[in-house]
Order: C-alpha cells, then structure tokens, then sequence
C-alpha cells in the first residue's frame, strides 16, 4: 500500500507544479509588453522600426534618456518631460489626497453623527457610484468652463476627487470601531475633532494608505477628462503627452523617446505601491481593530 | 468627590418608557450597585448619569449641579466600560493620560498621577505596551487606571468585571473594594451578578423593568426583600415562593398541609416566601412541610435539595448539612426558623 499512501502526495506535487507553470505563463503574458516597453527604450529608432523586434537592450539606453530629458520631448510635444512628470505628479497627488480628505469628512459626518436627511445623504453618495464618469462628462465640462477653470490645475483635480467608493470604505471600517471607543473618549473630554485627530485617525492609517495607492494609480492613469479640460501643452500629462507624441505614419514617430516616456509613466506608481505594499496590504485584509 | 442626587429620573425611547421614574440620593463616598436582570435599565440609568444618553424628565445633580445638559466631560465622572474601551494604538501610559491631556494638565502632573495610578494597580510593568499585548485582567486595570488619574466627583463602573474568568473576577472585585476604600470616591456600578452586588456595595438599587423595586443595604435587602421580585432575585439558590391560603391565622399550602405563621394579613391568599438556608429538617410531630426530594446536590460544606412540597407540584429548593444523608426520592419534613419567612401580596407583589 505503499503507492496509496504516496499517490495524494504526488498528485498534490503535480498539481502544485502545474499550478506554477500556469501562473509563470500568466506573469510572462502580463509582463512581456512592459519588458519590451523598456527593451525598445534603449533602442535607436531605426533599430525598433527594422523587423524583427529585438528582445535584449541595446546600446543607446543612455543617449534616449539624455535626449528625451534634455529637450528632445520639447521639441516633439512642446513640453518638457520634467513639466509632464511634475503635472501628473501633481494631480495624481491631488486627487489621491483630495479624495481621502472629501470621504474621511463625509464618512466621519455619516456614521458619527446625527443629522436630519442622514441616511438620505448616505443613499444620494450611494447612488453616484452608478454613474460613470462619462455620463456626467459634458455637465462636469460646462461648469469648469463657467468657472473659468479650463487648463489650470483645480480643473483637472476638482471633478474627480469626490468618491463614492471611497466614502463607503471608510464608512465601513468606522462602522466596525466599538460605541464604547467613542464614548469613552467623550467622557475622557475629546470632542468630535480630538476624537478625529487622536482616535480614528490613528486607527485609519492603514485604510488611509490603501486608498492613496489606488486613487493616486487611478490620478494618475487619467485620460479622458485631462484631454478634455486642457487644452495648453504646458498643462498636458504624462498620458496624454504620450498620444501626442504617436504620429500616424510609424516613421514619423520618435518611437525610442515615445518608450522612454512611457517607462517613466510606468516607474512612479510601480514606486509607489512598492513603497507603500506592506500598509497597502495590511489596509486592506487587517479586520482586527 | 461629589454626592449625587437622581431625581424621578426617567427615559423615553420612541413614546415608551424604558426607565419610570427613580429617586435616590447617593452619599458622598459611597459605594452604590445597580443590580437586576438583563434589560432591566440598569445600563440606561448609568449612561445617563454619564451623560450618554439623554434624559426624557427628572433631574440629576452631581455635587450641587443639575447635569442634565451637560456634555460627559463636564460632569467630571470616569467611567468603566464593560469591555474597557482603551484606545488600541496609544500605549498603557497614552491610554491613562489622555483625559488629562485634553484637559490641558501640566506634563509633569499627568506623569506623577499616572504613576500613582500605576502603582495602585501593579501596573508598572506594563506601561509602555500597547493594550492588544496585556491579558483580560491586565486589560481591566488599566480601564481603572484611566478612571483613577482623573480623581472624578464620581466613579461608573458598567460591568467592569464580566468579561473576565471567575478566579479573576473574584480577585479584581477585592481590588476594587480596597480601591474604593482608599480613594473614598464616589462609586456608582451596574452588575447583573448578585455576589458581585452584595459583597461590594454600601447600598443596592435592585432594579426591574426600569423601577428601582428596592434601594437599601444589602443586609436589608436580603433579610427584608420589598417585593417579591427582589426576593427571588437576590439570594442563591432563589427563594422558594409559592401562594397559600389564609385559613384561621394558619397557612394552607399546596398539598393540603398545614403550617402556622405569625402575622398573616386578613385576606384569603397571600405568597409565601422561604429561603432555602431558612428551612431546619422536624420531626413528625411538629407542623412543618413534607418535601419529596427530587435530586441532591453535594457542594462539599453544605448540600442542595431539589424536590416538591409533597402532594402537589409547587418545587421546593432546601439548604441542607454537608453531611446529610438526604437522597433522590427522600421525604424530608421541613419547617422555616421562627420570623424567617417573608409575605408578599398576590396582586402587586410588595412586601406585607
């Protein structure tokens, strides 16, 4: 019986084995056009247009970084790349931290206090997360232009920073800090803003840090409504830059310096989620308070 | 240190009346329970003394000041919460601090009265740690520690001991009698357990359906219960209550005996109430209560009878010697020592 005994053992291994195949494929598959998107970054442009792809880096990684930094983006796109990365830093920083601020308030006001119309506020934020931002687009467009907010930055962060979904986690996770937490620090004399500073927020950290990962990958991977609400170059993203830069006619395209902008649109929120992973995760699976 | 004076206090939730109406005056320094069973108010009373909850009608005054209105932190009281409610990221030190923090007290002042505090409660060990790295009871010190540094005009303790094993609660319950002894403070707590009740206060609110049934020392609420809710509430085993009829100054209990007891009123049925450890094993020939013996419980010093009144189904809870020789399906006569005997009126239950 001794092939009974080892038989689950084997199959278990098997399995385990396969599972890792599976799951290196899937990696390479996901991996492979980030690699190459790097791989061509240290190309020249002539050797990226001549079949076939090259799949080591080559030579000219130094010369495409130096030009794309040292005005080579300017001339294509009229705008630096330093004025690009420092745009999208900007917003991606401002709607992740605008967003945090509008749904910590709003969260707060909903589970801890008692207010008429309460649960219908909780309803009417409720309710937004079914519309997309598209639909509200053209409504959201006309109001910066009567505010005169077309190409500046408060354009650009306003209209994304209020968010449903970041309201209900942290409506959720003050819900789950004990009555008695609350009430001991009302007796102890903390009002509603000592109770904020010194209790839930503290305790909130970890929530605070998960939701910046995500709202500052989701600023900064913005398309749409930063292509519709500038219009000067010197107010262009990193991401819209970069479609700036494709020309129809492949020859036309500088595309060793269109790749080193997209590893530098790349890099920042990789850096900031592994800065950032172990309270990320933490944020996100820590239940016990 | 403050007295504390409740005033035909009352709470509403939604039209219906939860508490009706208590009145009591709480001595400077003393050490008052709340006791009754599970939805009985006792929590809502002590809230609202705190400030928690609001208040339909009546007055509080804690010192000379009415407090209806004002905000917990203004009616200087510490409270005790049941699962203690230390804050879970801020150290032993932060937790016991922080009241005195926000009330702006000067460093060194909140370091030396959190060191006394610490001392008090062998808590020295232990303090920079946070409460997540403390056990039960550990946990339940600190939660008076955190009380203790404020020095309050008064103490509310909500179940303070519930959560923690019995060996423990035995040992925390001593401590915070010594605690009450050497601050003097003014102590208010809600406990559903009766031990705990008896042994820690100077007085006794035994409390049902949100009416105080009866505020006296425990010495009185034991030999002379007010009602019959208080009577088979306080007392372990229960005390045995049952209705007899009045039949010329003699008792007719269930199962046709006979027993007389002095100072029957003069109305036909009246309740009767013995305690177990009131009831001494007669003779035949004496006028006492056959009891059929159900079951025996063996506690070592003393023993536990359960059984019925015989000729009838009325159970009959007896207190007897360790060393008895009572077993299952034993008659055994019983009579109740002279004047132990309690009388309550059928229709409302008060004491006759």
């Amino acid at each position: 019986m001794d092939n009974g005994t080892h038989s689950p053992l084997v199959a278990r291994g098997a399995a385990r084995t396969l599972a890792h195949l599976w799951m290196i494929l899937g990696v390479i598959i996901v991996a492979f056009p980030v690699y190459y998107v790097f791989i061509a970054s240290t190309h020249s442009v002539q050797t990226i247009l001549r079949p076939p792809l090259p799949l080591l880096p080559g030579s000219e990684a130094f010369e495409n970084y130096r030009a794309a930094f040292s005005g080579e983006i300017n001339r294509i796109g009229g705008v630096s790349l330093w004025r690009l990365l420092g745009n999208t830093t900007l917003i991606a920083v401002g709607i992740a931290v605008g967003k945090i601020v509008i749904s910590m308030a709003s969260a707060y006001a909903i589970v801890f206090f008692k207010f008429p119309f309460r649960m219908a506020c909780f309803w009417l934020i409720f309710i937004t997360l079914m519309l997309p931002v598209e639909v509200r687009i053209q409504p959201t467009y006309k109001v910066m232009v009567d505010l005169g907010l077309i190409d500046t930055y408060a354009g650009l962060i306003l209209p994304l920073i209020a968010s449903a979904t970041a309201t209900l986690l942290f409506r959720q996770f003050f819900m789950t800090i004990p009555d008695e937490l609350l009430e001991a620090a009302r007796v102890d004399g903390a009002g509603p803003w000592r109770f904020f500073k010194d209790i839930l927020w503290p305790l909130s950290l970890t929530n605070v840090a998960a939701i910046f990962v995500i709202q500052f990958i989701y600023g900064w991977t913005q398309y749409l409504w930063p292509l519709l609400v500038t219009n000067s170059n010197e107010m262009n993203t990193i991401v819209i830059a970069l479609k700036k830069m494709i020309s129809f006619a492949d020859a036309d395209t500088p595309w060793n310096l269109v790749m080193v902008t997209s590893v530098l649109a790349i890099l920042p929120p990789i850096l900031v989620v592994v800065l950032m992973q172990r309270w990320f995760v933490k944020g996100l699976v820590e239940t016990e308070k | 240190m403050a007295h504390i004076q409740l005033n035909d206090l009352r709470k509403s939730y939604a039209g219906q009346e939860v508490i009706h109406g208590i009145t009591m005056n709480i001595a400077n320094g003393e050490f008052v329970v709340i006791v009754g069973p599970s939805g009985c108010g006792k929590s809502t009373l002590l809230r609202m003394v705190a400030g928690l909850e609001g208040i339909t009608g009546g007055t509080i005054s804690i010192g000379d000041r009415v407090v209806n209105d004002l905000e917990p932190r203004q009616r200087d009281i510490a409270m005790v919460f049941q699962n203690y409610a230390l804050y879970p990221h801020m150290s032993v030190r932060e937790n016991m601090a922080y009241g005195l923090k926000i009330a702006k007290m000067p460093a060194a002042e909140i370091e030396a009265r959190v060191a006394k505090a610490a001392a008090m409660l062998e808590l020295e060990p232990y303090l920079d740690r946070k409460p997540r790295a403390l056990s039960g009871g550990q946990r339940q010190r600190v939660a008076m520690g955190r009380a203790l540094v404020r020095e309050p005009a008064a103490f509310l303790l909500d179940e303070p001991l519930s959560n923690l094993d019995a060996k423990l609660r035995v040992q925390m319950r001593l401590q915070i009698k010594d605690l009450h002894q050497t601050t003097g403070q003014t102590m208010l707590y809600v406990t559903h357990d009766q031990v705990e009740a008896m042994t820690l206060a100077d007085r006794l609110i035994v409390m049902n359906k949100g009416v105080a049934e009866q505020i006296a020392t425990p010495q009185e609420v034991y030999m002379t219960p007010a009602s019959e809710f208080v009577a088979g509430f306080i007392g372990s085993p229960a005390m045995n209550i049952f209705t007899v009829q009045v039949q010329g100054g003699e008792a007719m209990l269930p199962g046709g005996h006979r027993l007389p007891i002095a100072g029957l009123p003069a109305r036909p049925e009246v309740r009767l109430g013995l305690r177990p450890e009131d009831m001494e094993v007669v003779g035949e020939d004496v006028p006492g209560i056959p009891v059929v013996l159900r079951s025996v419980e063996w506690l070592g010093a003393d023993a536990f009878g359960y059984g019925t009144i015989e000729g009838s189904d009325v159970p009959m809870t007896l207190r007897l010697p360790g060393a008895t020789a009572a077993a299952r399906g034993q008659r055994l006569r019983v009579a109740p020592v002279e004047g132990r005997w309690h009388l309550f009126a059928p229709d409302t239950g008060k004491r006759l």
